[in-house]
């Protein structure tokens, strides 16, 4: 058996393992710093703009955030309906799938047109990023409840609204969480695409202006800072999880 | 309603799945009559349309022919008065065992209206129900915390605790061992001398018809016909001695020659 103790700090051995391999590789191979700086060199510039990286990464994910919580809304609205509805599913289907290939990026130039450069395309890039897998992960829950399950509630008279209410919601809870998981690191990629394609402020323009000036260690700072928020909120999500669907992660307790 | 006209009746069913007539043949022509309170199994070869005869019952399936009538009423859509349990236990693994026991009465009324302001008299009706199946003290265990007789256990009480006028159990204590099995079968037999339900039992384990049963009917392989109809006279409450004497022995072979015959008929 691997030791506790070991798995505990084995993520961030392993983390800082790779920093001090990215170290001697930029040493050895003596690469520039225009190309790959060292990680003292990204701290470094992490330190010198303290401020305004706070700044740019607070814009970011004030922006991500809110990007999120519409992607929630409308996505765990729309994941109820179209999983508890065949005919819904069947309908809405191939447009939902058809719009989720389309890259996001694509999409910024035209949300740039309707309302401007700023942070509004980028929540609604945001948005529309981390939407759709909410939106799958809830409708396959409500989808898969047991046959049987539905025929208990069934012979006992109860309506559709109880049957989603005491059956579908809870079930599809940890296909939910699952999803935003996934969701609130797309919702990041989706605003720093958009702050780099038409913003003035948040990381992914910080990152821009740093590159059009060769301050390469600036712009693997803004990589750091954004890796370092994704990190975070998974985690945050991984906690809000583990206490609201215990029991679908549960360990092997057995009364006997 | 009289109490002597008959609770369940099943008049030449027959039930097609599939679109138009064009589907599998599951019953044909079946016809029986249940009585209030009677406790009815249906045994069977398998896939011979048993589980299907419950969801004619039930209401969760309308025949192709023939009608269906509970306490007098044809059966035109899902009843409110049934409990149900499966084979599995499909307890809800969010909720406590005590939670997954009161389910039907957040629904079915008059339970449903009145259960957040009664809900300490439900609660003392619910633990109570568990302590006479044996699970005092695991009310707030959650199902995945018990073992596969426990959960049938709270299955049952999950099904019970409405006072439900049909009880309708499909191989309920078919995945359990033995003696976990004849454990639930006493239990099913208290619970059932003390309310009276309508009970109709799908099961293949002739033993379990015999000890449970009023009567016994045996079913054809598909297309599910019934071909005979057996009462069991033996005296309640039974006891799994009883399952060793010789008449318990000779009716279960006679049925059990029943089943061989419809299945080498095929």
């Amino acid at each position: 058996m691997t030791k506790p103790w070991l798995i505990r700090t084995l993520p961030w051995t392993v983390t800082l393992g790779s920093l001090v391999l990215w170290q001697l590789v930029c040493v050895v191979f003596s690469i520039p710093t225009f190309i790959l700086p060292t990680p003292i060199e990204v701290i470094g510039s992490l330190a010198q703009y303290y401020e305004p990286i706070t700044t740019h990464s607070l814009q970011t994910l004030v922006t991500t955030l809110v990007g999120f919580g519409l992607a929630v809304a409308f996505g765990l609205v729309l994941g109820l309906v179209v999983g508890s509805s065949r005919v819904v599913y069947d309908a809405l289907y191939p447009l939902m799938v058809a719009f989720n290939s389309i890259p996001k990026v694509a999409i910024v130039p035209v949300l740039v047109i309707w309302f401007g450069i700023g942070t509004v395309p980028a929540i609604l890039t945001a948005f529309l990023i981390s939407f759709f897998p909410i939106v799958v992960n809830v409708a396959t829950g409500l989808a898969t409840i047991e046959p049987e399950l539905r025929d208990v509630m069934r012979s006992l008279g109860a309506r559709k609204s109880q049957i989603l209410w005491k059956i579908g919601i809870p079930r599809a809870m940890p296909y939910f969480f699952a999803s935003l998981k996934v969701a609130i690191t797309l919702a990041f990629v989706g605003s720093i695409v958009s702050e780099t394609v038409a913003a003035n402020a948040g990381i992914g323009y910080l990152m821009i202006s740093a590159s059009s000036r060769f301050d390469v260690p600036l712009v693997f700072a803004g990589l750091v800072v954004i890796a370092v928020l994704g990190v975070v909120m998974y985690e945050l999500f991984v906690l809000i999880e583990r206490r609201v669907t215990f029991w679908a992660t549960r360990g092997h307790e057995l009364v006997t | 309603m009289s109490s002597t006209a008959p609770f369940v009746v099943i008049d030449q069913v027959s039930l097609v799945y599939g679109k138009d007539g064009a589907g599998t043949l599951a019953l044909q022509d079946a016809s029986l009559t249940i009585n209030r309170g009677e406790f009815v199994a249906v045994v069977g070869p398998s896939g011979c349309g048993k589980s299907t005869l419950l969801k004619l019952v039930s209401g969760l399936h309308l025949p192709t022919r023939g009608t269906v009538h509970v306490a007098g009423q044809a059966v035109t859509k899902p009843l409110k008065i049934c409990g149900m349990a499966f084979q599995n236990a499909t307890l809800l693994p969010w909720r406590t065992t005590l939670d997954n026991v009161l389910l039907p009465l957040e629904i079915v009324e008059p339970h449903a209206s009145e259960f957040r302001r009664n809900r300490d008299k439900y609660v003392a009706h619910a633990k109570k129900l568990l302590a006479t199946v044996g699970l005092a003290g695991f009310e707030d265990k959650y199902p995945w915390q018990l073992s596969g007789g426990m959960q049938q256990r709270s299955s049952l009480c999950r099904a019970l605790i409405h006072d439900p006028d049909l009880l309708l159990l499909d191989e309920p204590f078919g995945a359990l061992d033995a003696f976990t099995r004849e454990d639930l079968w006493s239990i099913l037999q208290t619970l059932w001398l003390e309310k009276r339900p309508t009970v109709i039992l799908v099961t293949h384990d002739l033993r379990e018809a015999v000890y449970l049963a009023d009567t016994v009917y045996v079913i054809s392989a598909r297309p599910g016909r019934v071909v005979s109809r057996t009462t069991i006279d033996l005296p309640r409450p039974r006891t799994l001695e009883d399952t060793f004497k010789p008449e318990f022995m000779e009716m279960a072979h006679a049925l059990r020659d029943q089943i061989s015959h419809v299945r080498n008929t095929q």
